[in-house]
């Protein structure tokens, strides 16, 4: 499989602080990957790079067959090119509709004269329907964003993800504060959205990490520490280290 | 396509409907067309109060959609008025002196009328030459194309500017304040091309027009109440939809917008440059009523009182605007009218001319702290309850 997302060399520093440190990371078409690590390792910051709110010091980073850097870009046009995102904290637009939020991130023309003259096409109004049925908010589609349950807004957000249409996800922390079946459910939707496109997904918790079942990657101090699958990466000594440290 | 817009937003047909009431109820009760009650200065007061309801709704697309909070929207609605002044003065004064002249014994030639002409409008400023910036004022249709295009062009060079260096929050409504003083400052030169000081006058006079002002007081206010029920679809037609659903992202999360993938920067050059649009357009129709436009006109607190008018009336919807502008600007002109009955404390006498300001501050911040929502909350309520209502039935 042809890499989608490479990631080289890339450190950061805030402040005197090297949050990344010479961090290289790669990822595949359609592939499902966890990264964990401990609270400060820079899992949030790694995804700051890619989607273009941070800028790193050094390193590079590479996209699509073409090999197109992300770094020259903007936000939204990393994004336009196919890097969808879900925040740490859920982050829909609380003031506007279930269907609203879902329509604002379909894939359609994001120019504001395109978005001016937009109606929504009966296929689009499928689509929504069909998304919100895949996360659970089939009957609340005219509900605001912001009267839902915290397990819901973070369902919305990925479905506006997943709405997007983006070639790699990056998913930080998806099942905090959810239910046990809430986590249940989520990992489904990820896994089944793994079959179409990269996915990666930060997470602490190793149950859910060990229910998504595909290759680990650990972060420590802002670099990788290790990668393999789950029980390869909990029987090195220095994860194992790591975490005992804690 | 406009069908199902207006069906989606019957609020809007609601509006008009009043909106056409009340021109109706006007004109029958003009001194001009009607059978008399209103006076034909009563009619400009109301003329200019929908035009600053117009700026108002413009106020509100901007801050109460998008999040911007411009305080230097009322520069461009000076500028409007400025564009049609200059067509205005210079025609009118043209008339004058080609009448003047018309009896001199050998016909004054092109020269000696622009000459003549330059003369009575710059006498005041110590010069008697045309200013660059007056090339196309002999004509009216250059000059109303003016009216979008020169406001339009700075809303668009300075948006660019801020936003694209993404200055938000306070730190943008300070720059809108510079923005207008700097401009105020300017035109105070004599040197301006623009009359300093003294501004342009004469306003309400149309040239050529031989109506009294019974009548042309009535044709603006006409023009008026079009503008202002054209520019509320408009605004509506903006605010709705999936490119207001982005201007609400905007004003409540701009980050994350971009990370959907729009360039946040781009919407708020274009609202903005709109906006400022609206602005003009409204301020080129309230000038002429007013008689004269001066650059105080655009002194930062009048952006600053547009603000506090559209958060009185409720910002985020757009009958709020309409409402708290009109609400708040003729409650001001009577206050400081001298019209309000002054209040004798016996102590102490409130006179009204001097607290009004005191009085609007003070609702200010009550409306901020205890209804955020303005007046246009409490209607919100009503519906909200009636609503309600009928989903139980
Ligand atoms: N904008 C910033 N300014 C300063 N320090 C930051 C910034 N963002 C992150 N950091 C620091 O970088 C480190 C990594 O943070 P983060 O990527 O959020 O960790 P994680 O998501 O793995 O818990 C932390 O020590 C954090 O305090
Ligand atoms: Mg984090």
């Amino acid at each position: 499989m042809s890499t989608l997302l490479e990631v080289s060399g890339v450190s950061v520093t805030f402040d005197g602080f090297r949050a990344i440190n010479n961090l290289s990371f790669q990822i595949a078409e359609a592939e499902m990957r966890a990264v964990i690590g401990p609270n400060g390792a820079g899992k949030t910051t790694f995804m700051d790079i890619v989607t273009g709110k941070t800028r790193p010091d050094e390193g590079r980073v590479i996209w699509g067959e073409k090999s197109v850097s992300l770094l020259g870009m903007n936000e939204a046009k990393i994004a336009q090119a196919g890097v969808g995102r879900k925040f740490q904290k859920p982050t829909v637009f609380e003031d506007q509709s279930v269907q609203e939020n879902l329509l604002m991130a379909l894939q359609n023309k994001r120019g504001w004269l395109a978005v001016l003259r937009y109606r929504p096409s009966p296929e689009d109004l499928v689509k929504v329907v069909d998304l919100a049925e895949k996360i659970g908010l089939k009957d609340q589609l005219f509900r605001k964003s912001g009267e839902l349950s915290h397990g819901q807004k973070q369902w919305l957000e990925i479905g506006m993800l997943l709405a997007q249409e983006p070639r790699l996800l990056l998913v930080d922390e998806p099942a905090a504060g959810m239910t046990p079946a809430e986590r249940e459910h989520t990992t489904d939707i990820l896994v089944e959205a793994a079959k179409t496109r990269a996915v990666v997904v930060v997470e602490h918790d190793m149950e859910f990490v060990r229910r998504l079942n595909c290759k680990v990657t650990v972060l420590h101090e802002g670099a990788v520490l290790a990668e393999g699958s789950l029980d390869h990466v909990t029987s090195d000594q220095n994860v194992i280290d790591v975490y005992l440290e804690r | 396509m406009k069908r199902s817009f207006i069906a989606k937003n019957p609020s809007v047909l609601i509006f008009l409907a009043i909106l056409a009431l009340f021109t109706l109820l006007i004109t029958v009760m003009s001194e001009g067309f009607g059978v008399g009650g209103i006076s034909t200065s009563f009619i400009k007061t109301l003329g200019k109060t929908l035009c600053l309801c117009l700026i108002a709704l413009a106020m509100d697309v901007i801050w109460g959609y998008t999040g911007i909070l411009s305080l230097g929207h009322f520069a461009f609605f000076g500028l409007g008025g400025y564009m049609i002044g200059m067509w205005l003065m210079y025609e009118r004064t043209r008339l004058i002196v080609v009448d003047s002249l018309a009896q001199a014994e050998i016909p004054p030639t092109d020269g000696e009328v622009i000459d003549a002409i330059g003369n009575q409008i710059f006498g005041v400023v110590g010069s008697s030459d045309f200013p660059l910036i007056w090339a196309f004022a002999d004509s009216l249709m250059i000059q109303l194309m003016l009216v979008v295009l020169v406001p339009g062009l700075l809303a668009l060079v300075f948006g660019w500017l801020a936003f694209r260096s993404r200055v938000t929050g306070v730190y943008l409504s300070i720059l809108t304040q510079a923005m207008t003083l700097a401009l105020a400052l300017y035109l105070f030169q004599n040197d301006s091309g623009l009359r300093g000081n003294n501004g342009l006058s004469g306003l309400q006079n149309l040239p050529g027009v031989t109506a009294s002002q019974d009548h042309v007081s009535l044709w603006f206010f006409w023009a008026s109440a079009a503008a202002l029920g054209g520019g509320y679809v408009l605004c509506a037609w903006l605010v709705s939809g999936k490119f207001g659903s982005v201007l609400r992202a905007i004003r409540d999360n701009e980050a994350r917008v971009r990370f959907l993938g729009y360039s946040v920067e781009m919407y708020k050059l274009v609202i903005f440059t709109l906006t400022a649009c609206i602005a003009a357009i409204a301020g080129a129709l309230y000038y002429p009523q007013a008689g004269i436009i001066n650059p105080a006109e655009i002194a930062p607190i009048a952006s600053i009182y547009l603000a506090v008018w559209v958060a009185i009336g409720g910002r985020g919807r757009l009958y709020g605007a309409v409402i708290g502008a009109a609400f708040v600007s003729l409650l001001s002109t009577w206050f400081t009218g001298g019209q309000a009955p002054d209040i004798n404390l016996g102590f102490y006498t409130i006179k009204w001319v001097d607290w009004w300001l005191v009085l609007l501050g003070l609702s200010f911040v009550l409306v901020t702290l205890f209804a955020p929502k303005g007046i246009g909350g409490l209607i919100d309520i009503f519906t909200d309850r009636r609503a309600a209502k009928e989903a139980k039935q």
